[in-house]
């Protein structure tokens, strides 16, 4: 393969990478404080970027401009959806909750569909006039996703360090009933993790549409990939999914050399058995 | 009329009992062991694209003729499916639920996007059609040949839910660490209940290819394939087979009437309907997690011993 | 006013009952000390105190409120912290942001405190900016115990302290105690090493089996022979 053709597969899996960390962060979050995985977490990603459309169809703006609303308004409906259901099955098992967020993609996406229509859709028709590195095409909606990917990042690294939220955040992912005997609120900090859980899907959602297009069922067919990200950096720590997504993502593009592109998602998958199989607790150093 | 309501009853029971099959089939996986499958579109697709591939006619796109009768077909669809169950499964099963129904959810997406796109052998998205009804076309004939089918999966799975096999998977769904203490290789139990259950996933597809005489990767889309029979167990009441076919009945009897009610909507809506009737499901679910999270027909069974507390000082 | 006063309670994890009709003062300022075999229900007489074990039948006060049917969270509210005997501190969190956690029911500035339990405990402050995970045992019971005093609280309770520490670094820890002590806090422990506790206790109990056995001063305990056979081992 030529080194021209490699950057180039780098360059594609560090954006789909920008991606899959985004939601895996989310995933990681919400497991490590409510325990469960949470299977709606693509069609959060498929609501925010419908959501953006909302902004830059009425409105008229850029999509980079609309993604803080498309944020708010995604992470208002994971509280509410957090408010009316999963808060009350909190004290069930965890296999409930699962059954309940497979439930819940699917009343998300319908209501998409229902609102925004079954049709392919792009925010911007045209096309863009790419960047060019040498001969290595980079097209700025690249630089939209990794760049928004590493301030979005950058910010929730502050949240968590920073803030007595995040911190107490960090706290309950630890240990949960240390945090209780602490007097850490504990449904304050549930309803911050929905909104960085909801926030960050939100953003790759719109991410994920610049890259592709927006569907109604293309969050849910990232799902597999995202949780394969977070799994990787082990579920449950926010910083492992960065790796985990970017890993991900790079391995999916560069296995096009000698897989068929409609395949991509089995290498998520087949990276996330191996590491099941033989580090469960992702490929971070440490406890857990 | 009276031949149009007969006819419509003798489609939705055949479809009913199909997908009370597949509810079984889950049932052993999940209400009796408490393995959690969310793959089950993968099994049902295995099953009913064997049946398929083997029953089906000679086809210039893709490998074909063979023309087996329809006993074959089931069999190895069977077969295959139970296979399929048993390489995941060896890989698998040991993880903790979570991530078993993960994995499973990677296998069905695998599963899909092979029969998508190896065309040689699936014909891709145009799909497999001509898949013959064994016996005769009637559809009342049909219709009995799904009953009988249902019957015998039904009697053995009670047989086998009350057989020591079946204690000891039970055994294992409640406390699993005392059933490793007394010497079982739970692995192994939970392994054979996959692949049974499975298997009877697979049986379950053959006949719902035989029953369409067509079958596309769409119709096994994880709403259909798998979202469904979940709701259905989960309505009629896990970790009983009166219950899975209770939910089955019961909720293809909802998701019909959904159809029904949709299809009397003005024009512009209609191709929203589908859209519709998955919103109504998805909310329906989360009614009976809220409400009746044990389902109709709640399993009777001794109240499960408290996990004593480790002695303390 | 007592303290605290765990009055005839009946109760345990769900199941059946481990505390048979157990009773226990605690007086303002006093170090109080459970003692007993394993198995005694010790531990889970204090946790019926915090709200962590579920109480049937009896009634628990602290000062003049009635907790008996409170949560922790709204028990640490009124001054009463409780420090576990294992899984005791957040170990991805460095000293310092564990005992900010300690504070985090605190609407004013938690500074001073920490400043205090600095003082208290000078290890830590030098490890101020190091995992808690990564401590040794002993400097991890002094974070423990630190997180539990951020909010000043009037009761301590402290689940067998000294479990798992070395030799020096019991001594160590009950020497802090003291200290705790001396600040006006009152302590209620449950100790394995009972000689040791009852040396520095004003009064302890003897609990078997769930039910009281024996209550006295810390001294008259200790010289007691019969207590001594049965309960300290020597």
């Amino acid at each position: 393969m030529e080194l021209v053709d490699f950057l180039q597969l780098l360059v594609y899996g560090v954006v789909y990478g920008s991606i899959l960390t985004l939601g895996a962060i989310g995933v990681s979050l919400i497991f490590g404080i409510l325990g469960f995985a949470h299977f709606a977490h693509g069609d959060l990603m498929t609501f925010g970027a419908y959501a953006a459309l909302v902004v830059v169809v009425a409105l008229g703006w850029p999509v980079w401009a609309s993604i803080p609303f498309a944020i708010l308004l995604t992470a208002v409906v994971a509280i509410a959806i957090d408010q009316t259901i999963y808060r009350r099955l909190r004290r069930t098992a965890p296999v409930i909750l699962l059954i309940s967020s497979f439930g819940m993609a699917l009343v998300l996406r319908s209501v998409v569909q229902l609102v925004w229509g079954p049709r392919d859709q792009v925010y911007v028709s045209g096309i863009q006039l790419p960047y060019r590195l040498g001969d290595i095409i980079i097209r700025p909606d690249h630089i939209t996703i990794v760049g928004g990917a590493i301030l979005l990042v950058v910010l929730l690294h502050l949240f968590l360090q920073k803030t007595r939220t995040g911190k107490a955040m960090r706290a309950m992912a630890d240990n949960m009933d240390l945090a209780a005997v602490s007097g850490i609120d504990a449904e304050r900090v549930i309803m911050w993790t929905w909104v960085l859980g909801g926030g960050l899907a939100a953003a790759a959602g719109v991410f994920l549409a610049l890259d592709t297009r927006l569907h109604p069922t293309f969050g849910w067919h990232a799902l597999l990939p995202v949780f394969a990200a977070a799994i990787l950096g082990g579920i449950g720590r926010p910083y492992g999914a960065i790796l985990g997504g970017l890993i991900i993502g790079i391995a999916t593009e560069m296995s096009t050399v000698w897989l068929e592109p409609a395949y991509k998602p089995a290498v998520a998958f087949g990276i996330m058995v191996l590491v099941l199989v033989f580090r469960p607790t992702g490929i971070l150093p440490g406890r857990r | 009329m009276a031949s149009g309501l007969l006819a419509y009853a003798v489609f939705f029971l055949t479809l009913a009992g199909i997908f009370a099959v597949l509810t079984l089939g889950l049932n052993l996986q999940w209400g009796l062991t408490g393995m959690f499958n969310i793959g089950v579109a993968g099994f049902f697709a295995v099953g009913a694209y064997s049946a398929a591939i083997l029953t089906s006619p000679e086809s210039a796109s893709r490998v074909g003729g063979f023309e087996m009768p329809f006993v074959v077909g089931a069999v190895v669809a069977m077969l295959l499916s139970g296979l399929l169950a048993l390489l995941i499964g060896v890989v698998t099963l040991r993880l903790r639920t979570d991530y078993l129904a993960i994995a499973t959810i990677g296998i069905a997406e695998i599963v899909r996007l092979t029969l998508k796109n190896e065309s040689w052998l699936t014909n891709g998205v145009r799909g497999i059609p001509g898949v013959p009804r064994p016996i005769s076309d009637e559809p009342l004939v049909y219709l009995g040949v799904v009953a009988v089918t249902l019957a015998v999966v039904y009697l053995a799975l009670e047989r086998a839910q009350h057989s020591p096999w079946g204690r000891v998977l039970r055994a294992i769904r409640e406390n699993e660490p005392g059933v490793q203490a007394a010497g079982k290789n739970v692995f192994r139990f939970r392994l054979e209940a996959f692949v049974v259950g499975s298997m009877i996933m697979g049986l379950g597809g053959a006949l719902y290819a035989h029953f369409f005489g067509f079958v596309s990767p769409e119709a096994f889309a994880p709403l259909y394939g798998t979202f469904i029979i979940w709701v259905m167990l989960i309505a009629g009441g896990s970790g009983n087979n009166r219950g899975a076919l209770l939910g089955a009945f019961g909720i293809w009897l909802v998701w019909s009437a959904t159809e029904m009610l949709t299809g009397r909507l003005p024009a512009e809506w209609v191709t929203q309907a589908g859209a519709i009737r998955v919103l109504l499901i998805g909310l329906l679910l989360q009614v009976i997690l809220l409400s009746r999270p044990q389902g109709m027909l709640p399993e009777s069974r001794p109240k499960p011993r408290k996990k004593k507390p480790l002695a303390d000082g | 006013m007592k303290l605290l006063h765990i009055d005839t309670v009946y109760g345990g994890y769900g199941g059946a009952d481990i505390l048979h009709g157990t009773s226990l003062v605690v007086e303002p300022g006093e170090i109080v000390v459970i003692i007993g075999p394993n198995g005694a229900g010790k531990s889970t007489l204090m946790k019926a105190a915090f709200g962590l074990v579920k109480i049937r039948d009896g009634c628990v006060r602290f000062l003049d409120s009635d907790i008996t049917r409170l949560r922790p969270d709204q028990i640490v509210r009124l001054g009463m912290s409780y420090v576990p005997q294992e899984r005791n501190v957040f170990p991805s969190l460095t000293v310092q942001e564990n005992l900010e956690m300690g504070a985090f029911l605190r609407r004013d500035d938690y500074r001073p405190q920490m400043e205090k339990i600095f003082e208290l405990f000078p290890r830590l402050k030098e490890r101020r900016k190091q995992p808690a995970g990564l401590m040794s045992g002993g400097e991890r019971q002094m974070v423990a115990m630190g997180r539990a005093l951020m909010l000043d609280p009037k009761l301590l309770l402290l689940d067998e302290p000294t479990a798992g520490l070395s030799p020096l670094f019991i001594d160590h820890t009950f020497e802090q105690i003291k200290r705790i002590n001396g600040l006006g806090i009152g302590i209620l422990m449950v100790e394995q090493n009972a000689k040791q506790a009852l040396a520095i206790a004003d009064r302890g109990y003897v609990l078997s089996m769930g039910r009281n056995r024996a209550e006295d001063t810390g001294r008259n305990l200790l010289a007691n022979q019969e207590i001594a056979e049965m309960f300290l081992g020597g």
